[in-house]
């Protein structure tokens, strides 16, 4: 009789042979056989985490630093419930989770039993697939069709649903199969007829762009690495999104910084005006195309992505490349070379034209902000930890709001897999749970959660086991006492009625930090702001860092809803100068 | 021009709304329908019809027909959509005034009446093929297979000789001809 063994110990096995060594998770009665079988495999740590949306962030902190899938482990009811924003956030961000619930027993399914609740059908819509296992035989598949579902294509998160008496129950395991299958869902659809006209594209265009995205990332370092070698062989100018910042290197000369509703004037300028936009990897956003009718009116657009269904979902494209994005560059950088045709000297003439245009708008330094020696301004504050972080290899998470997009504005990214923040959903209290997750998976790096006062009060209490595991991240709060974002979007947009934005009754940020047991920091003046973010840097314990900034800082360049991207609001700065002059108009 | 005050963009025009037939091969396993309809809903596209059965029990697959309306992108994205699902094997899409194809929904109708006017809903339903399933001297069930719109103008001319129930199904598709959809 061959060696028959549990579902709790399936899962393990399953486990160690997708090699996974950590899993982010909280037990609970319907998982309770899967944590009594945890002693038993040395190999895999698990991280107890004090909120399940927290395992599920921290595990795609983990994941998209590490380009392994992140691994969660809840239990039935509650448990499954509280990790759906971190299945949905996974989801709308591509990040490859597999998350394992426990559920009430097969014979209780349907009788509204304590803790049962129907997991696959509310995490049907925010997962990439899911499997309730019902039979015992079914397991050892459904495991490993799991992490290749999750990782495979476009990644995204999965969810195992496994009832008690299924842990319980024995039968024999067997190693994942390398064939794939999936329905012939995993195949690169392009071909050299594809690439030839993309160059062809390249070759014609006076006014061309990239337009990278999250894709890029999720291809993996080679694709980075390659897009590097296409921008450099081509000369065309880059700008990314908010998911793709670290692709290619943010201090170069060819980078026009991120575009969207909070990016560069040249790059949203750059997007409107061009005759090419090559999308690699993003996929037409909102935030980044704002109105859709006069988005980029002047271009033939190009989209390459892993995910046909992305291709004109909102932009109609006149080429789409369905593929992997590293091999589609791989083999458009091939072509190039094979065709021989000097392009590095006769495209450069082509768009030297292009290139001075670029730089009149860059005259514009549409970052700037108006400085101030009193009060720290939250744009400093991000450029300083930027300066004074930017020569070790450090990895940066955020929260949502204003301070995100200072982050991404300020902090100049070199390098894949350095930059995690929640772009699609938007998810307040990520922050904070993906740096417990990346400083797991980069245990000697310097990590930072650059986060707001408010969001990192969702989940806080992550703290405690940033102090359990000996994890020296770094919350980096730039507290400006108020949910900025909102307030912003209520100056602008709300006649100034700051409805239930001001963050009232704030802890003591640097109590609360010595109450989990780390340190707390404060920042209140611009002269001592270097000093502490050195404190906080060679503190070799987590940090709370209470930076306190102008309350009333707004972010911008901003595209106001609605509007395309050539009418961008420019900070206040600007603004003045446009009343002296009076000219400007119809940027406003 | 008013202010928006949305932090999402205003909708812009839409293309023109057409009727086509989505047929999904897919894996007979739990939840599969519920991933395809949650699909539509989730998504805010359109459901007329559903007809859906096993067609192949050895192979393990099911066949879905969904009628739906919706812009050319909107169908575009719709089988897209459908082919990221992991249970899904390939989908077939027609239009509905596609000559090449073969849509049928059956139709159920049970009459109560007195002979004569049964009489005369058995004779409306000569024209639509309608076959008698079951007959008493006060009431008749009849099964027509036909075009939706026949069986909508079926249903009127019967209400008023006694139609007290109807049941319909989904339609279901074929090509015509030796092709097979591959
Ligand atoms: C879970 C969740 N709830 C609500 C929102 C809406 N929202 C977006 S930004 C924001 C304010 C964030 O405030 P804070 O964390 O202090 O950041 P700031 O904008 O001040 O930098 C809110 C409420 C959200 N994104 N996520
Ligand atoms: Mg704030």
């Amino acid at each position: 009789m061959a060696n028959l063994m549990t579902g709790a110990e399936i899962v393990f096995k399953a486990l160690e042979d997708q090699d996974v060594t950590h899993i982010f998770g909280y037990p609970g009665g319907a998982v309770l056989p899967i944590y009594d079988e945890l002693k038993n495999h040395k190999s895999i740590k698990h991280i107890l985490v004090r909120h399940e949306q927290g395992a599920g962030h921290a595990a795609e902190g983990y994941a998209r630093s590490s380009g392994k899938p992140g691994v969660v482990l809840v239990t039935s009811g509650p448990g499954a419930t509280n990790v759906v924003t971190a299945l949905t956030d996974a989801y709308m961000d591509s990040v490859p989770l597999v998350c394992i619930s426990g559920q009430v027993p097969t014979h209780l399914i349907g009788t509204d039993a304590f803790q049962e609740c129907d997991t696959t059908g509310i995490t049907r819509p925010c997962t990439k697939h899911n499997w309730l296992v019902k039979n015992i035989n079914d397991l050892p598949r459904i495991m490993h069709e799991a992490f290749e579902v999750a990782t495979t294509g476009r990644p995204g998160p999965v969810l195992v649903d496994i009832p008690k008496d299924i842990q319980f129950a024995k039968t024999k395991y067997f190693k994942p199969k390398k064939e794939k299958k999936l329905n012939g869902k995993l195949s690169n659809k392009f071909n050299q007829k594809e690439i030839d006209q993309l160059i062809d594209l390249m070759l014609k265009a006076k006014k061309p762009v990239f337009y990278t995205g999250g894709g890029v990332i999720n291809s993996g370092p080679k694709a980075s690495e390659l897009l590097r070698e296409l921008v450099s062989l081509t000369g065309f100018p880059i700008t990314s999104t908010l998911q793709g910042l670290g692709a290619f290197p943010g201090d170069s000369n060819q980078f026009l910084g991120m575009l969207g509703m909070h990016g560069t004037y040249e790059a949203n300028n750059v997007m409107h005006d061009c005759d090419l936009l090559i999308n690699i990897g993003a996929r037409f956003d909102d935030r980044i195309t704002g109105k859709i009718d006069e988005f980029s009116p002047k271009s033939k657009k190009v989209h390459i992505d892993i995910d046909p269904s992305s291709i004109n979902k909102i932009i109609k494209v006149n080429l789409s490349i369905v593929g992997d994005v590293k091999e589609v560059i791989n083999l458009t950088i091939k072509t190039l070379k094979k065709k021989k045709l000097n392009l590095e000297k006769s495209n450069k003439e082509k768009i030297s034209k292009w290139w001075e245009q670029i730089q009149k708008w860059r005259t514009k330094k549409s970052l700037n902000f108006i400085n101030s020696d009193k009060v720290i301004k939250p744009q400093f504050a991000v450029q300083r930890l930027y300066e004074l972080t930017k020569n070790k290899d450090t990895y940066i998470t955020t929260e949502v709001g204003q301070h995100q997009m200072w982050a991404a504005q300020h902090y100049k990214f070199n390098k894949p897999n350095r930059w995690m923040t929640s772009g699609g959903l938007g998810t307040m209290g990520y922050g904070l749970p993906a740096a417990v997750g990346v400083q797991v998976a980069h245990p000697e790096k310097l990590v930072v959660d650059i986060a707001g006062e408010a969001s990192v009060l969702m989940t806080i209490q992550e703290m405690s086991t940033a102090v359990q595991y000996n994890l020296p991240i770094k919350i980096f709060i730039l507290n400006n006492q108020y949910m900025g974002m909102v307030r912003q979007w209520q100056e602008l947009l709300h006649e100034k009625n700051y409805s239930e934005s001001y963050s009232a009754a704030l802890p003591d940020f640097v109590k609360l930090a010595e109450a989990y047991g780390c340190v707390g920091i404060r920042a209140n003046t611009p002269n001592e702001l270097d000093e502490k973010i050195e404190e906080m840097i060679n503190t070799d314990k987590p940090v709370i860092f209470d930076c306190l900034v102008d309350p009333h800082e707004n972010c911008f360049p901003m595209i106001p809803s609605g509007k395309p991207h050539n009418q961008m609001l420019l900070g206040p700065q600007d603004q003045e100068e446009k009343k002296i002059t009076g000219k400007g108009k119809t940027l406003v | 021009m008013a202010k928006s005050k949305s932090a999402y963009s205003t909708p812009t025009k839409q293309g023109k709304i057409d009727t086509h037939i989505i047929v999904v091969w897919v894996d007979n396993e739990s939840g599969v329908l519920a991933r395809v309809v949650g699909l539509f809903s989730g998504r805010g596209y359109n459901i007329e019809s559903l007809a859906v059965a096993e067609i192949d029990s050895k192979k393990n697959l099911s066949r879905i027909t969904i009628v739906t309306t919706g812009t050319p992108r909107v169908i575009e994205q719709i089988k897209l959509q459908l082919k990221k699902l992991v249970p899904v094997h390939k989908v077939a899409d027609f239009k509905k005034e596609d000559k090449k194809i073969i849509f049928k929904e059956m139709a159920l109708l049970k009459i109560v009446a007195n002979s004569v006017k049964i009489k005369r809903a058995i004779n409306a339903c000569k024209k639509f093929n309608g076959v008698i399933l079951d007959n008493t001297k006060k009431s008749v069930v009849i099964q027509i297979t036909a075009l939706r719109r026949d069986i909508d103008k079926i249903t009127k001319i019967l209400k008023p000789l006694g139609l007290v129930s109807v049941s319909r199904t989904g339609a279901v598709a074929m090509t015509r001809g030796a092709e097979v959809f591959k």
